[in-house]
């Protein structure tokens, strides 16, 4: 193993951006699990409709991948809603998440999965923009534009929905209901209403974070599943709804990625994710920045 | 019924299934009927923790694929009876539940869920490095022809063996379900906390349940590399495992042992079919479907149906 500044400074700095990227995968995750309390495994499935939809709308019609994103959305948005009512009335209000809501989500994940493979096949589908090919030098640093642009899309999407959480009067009401939806209640706000545009919300960040993923690797219907850990083991370590956190330790999975698969080889990559799930629910359930 | 008597149907039952299959004598009908049966020991063992004790294990192909390589690694190195091996990979599967329960069973209920779906792809990626057990390019498993001491095909041999294990996995189910031990779960199921503040050793419980129901699964894993003669890591540690093994005991009921042999029957009969003449991504298709639906119209699967 050759240890050289280079490829220490380039590993960290790809790592970064990477992180980036596994922010804005994540995000949604951290609203429906984080605020809502709703185990959505199959967000990673939605996330690949995601990136299908700008596949075909790229390949067909030459459209950016994220700009069909950003315009697909409320679509996701709608999907969202729909998803949260089933939930919400087969589950929730029987009080039977736990065993069915999670099967549930399962199913979903695994319909999703076998539906994309029927209608698309097993090979690796990518999309073309002008940002993919080119790469930035700064010095011995390498700063791949197929990395940075998703990075930045995926900074400025959080940074708009923290915004729309803080500022709006329904954004403060999804954080209150994460916290007490009885104390929401008494103050005349429904809370099915809040968690079903909260949950409708965080499937639309899937369409933004599948058109990303495609912009940063092909994609093949089952490569889902190793986003699911990833996106809990951030979501976890973030401590459960914080975007802060989530960005933090999604840049910090970014980096160990990274650092593995440049120097123990790309085969070992998937396990850091989930050793590092593992590990931070049996020692640090509540974070980072958990009160312990 | 007393469980001795149970057993006792049981066996009549299994030995009427071997004469049925005997009579019949058609080597695919054997590969078929070894499927169904492989599912009856799983869901019968995921329902010991999830229908039970309401925790949702999705790490399933993990603790197959424990089972399936212990046995390839016994088989490269040792010359074991398969029943021993069953033995041997099932309690490395049990020790695995238990670790995995220990590690994330005193969070919540969801933690350990999503702890062992990332479980079962640590795992893989164990085994795709691992060069001895073929890593990804797969093992072969050279199946020996005949069993001689019994005079059977080895085809024969395995849907014997699944078989004995549906037995066991059956029986110790229903017997969980009326003891001690079932009543503890149940109270787990229903008011964990409450179930904590009256005494009840949860942790111990839940513990016994992970461990019972992963070992269960680890033995049916076991036979898998001499079924499929060619193991490789994405088929051994594949998603279809897991989703089959949770829509059967939810489309049959999982408040009782009866449930998951009901999924099993219908799905596990349902898919070969489909599997042979649609296609087996269809069949698939069809699992997750009924899964979904299921739990959403007929919370209490088929069993609800009939007022269980």
């Amino acid at each position: 193993m050759d240890l050289s500044f280079d490829l220490l400074g380039n590993a960290l700095v790809s790592g970064l951006l990477l992180g980036g990227f596994y922010a804005a995968v994540t995000i949604g995750i951290s609203i429906s699990f984080g605020m809502l309390d709703i185990v959505n495994i199959a967000h990673p499935a939605f996330i690949l409709l995601g990136s299908y939809i700008a596949y075909i709308m790229n390949s067909n019609f030459g459209i950016d991948p994220i700009l069909v994103a950003i315009l697909a959305s409320p679509l996701f948005y709608a999907l969202g809603v729909v998803i949260y009512t089933i939930y919400d009335h087969a589950f929730e209000r029987r009080g039977d998440s736990a065993l069915r809501g999670l099967s549930f989500f399962f199913g979903l994940l695994f319909i999703t999965e076998v539906a994309l493979t029927l209608i698309f096949g097993v090979d690796y589908r990518l999309v073309e923009a002008s940002y993919i090919g080119p790469t930035l030098h700064f010095g011995v640093i390498d700063l791949p534009m197929r990395l940075l642009v998703p990075a930045l899309v995926s900074v400025a999407m959080m940074g708009g929905l923290h915004l729309y959480l803080s500022r709006t009067f329904i954004g403060r009401a999804v954080q209150a209901v994460a916290q007490d939806p009885l104390a929401l209640r008494l103050m005349a706000a429904d809370p099915s209403r809040i968690k079903r545009i909260a949950f409708g919300l965080s499937i639309a960040t899937a369409s933004i974070a599948g058109a990303v993923l495609i912009v940063i690797q092909p994609i093949e219907p089952s490569i889902g599943r190793d986003y699911i850990g990833r996106i809990f083991a951030i979501c976890v370590l973030g401590g459960l709804g914080s975007f802060a956190g989530t960005l933090l330790a999604a840049i910090i999975l970014g980096i160990m990625e990274n650092f593995t698969a440049t120097f123990f080889g790309p085969s070992w990559a998937p396990a850091v994710a989930f050793g590092f799930l593992l590990l931070t629910l049996a020692f640090r359930p509540s974070g980072i920045f958990g009160r312990a | 019924m007393k469980n001795p008597v149970f057993i006792l149907l049981l066996i009549v039952a299994a030995a009427l299934t071997f004469g049925l299959a005997r009579w019949v004598d058609n080597a695919y009908g054997y590969f078929a009927g070894y499927v169904v049966l492989q599912y009856i020991v799983l869901s019968t063992a995921w329902n010991i923790l999830g229908g039970y004790t309401g925790y949702v294990n999705f790490g399933i192909p993990a603790f197959i694929a424990v089972g399936a390589y212990s046995t390839v690694v016994l088989h490269k190195t040792t010359h074991l009876p398969l029943i021993v091996m069953m033995v041997i990979g099932g309690a490395l599967s049990a020790l695995l539940g238990m670790g995995t329960g220990y590690l994330t069973l005193r969070l919540r209920g969801t933690f350990f869920s999503i702890a062992t779906l990332a479980m079962a792809v640590v795992m893989q990626t164990l085994v795709t490095n691992w060069a001895f057990v073929g890593g990804s390019r797969g093992a072969y498993i050279i199946r020996p022809a005949k069993v001689d001491y019994l005079g059977l095909d080895y085809i024969q041999y395995l849907f014997l063996m699944m078989l004995g294990l549906c037995i066991l996995a059956v029986a110790t189910a229903r017997a969980i379900e009326k003891s001690r031990l079932g009543y503890g779960f149940a109270t787990i199921r229903d008011d964990e906390a409450a179930a904590e503040a009256s005494g009840v050793p949860t942790l111990k419980l839940k513990l016994i349940a992970c461990a019972l129901s992963g070992g269960f699964m680890g033995m049916a894993g076991a036979p898998l590399p001499y079924y499929v003669t060619y193991l490789d890591p994405a088929s051994a540690f594949s998603l279809s495992y897991a989703v089959n093994t949770i829509a059967m005991p939810l489309i049959g009921g999982t408040s009782s042992w009866l449930g998951p042999i009901i999924g099993a029957l219908l799905l596990g009969t349902l898919q070969q079919v489909a599997t042979v003449t649609i296609s087996s991504a269809l069949s698939l298709l069809i699992v997750g479907v009924l899964l979904v639906f299921f739990v959403v119209v007929a919370p209490k699967g088929i069993l609800g149906w009939f007022g269980k």
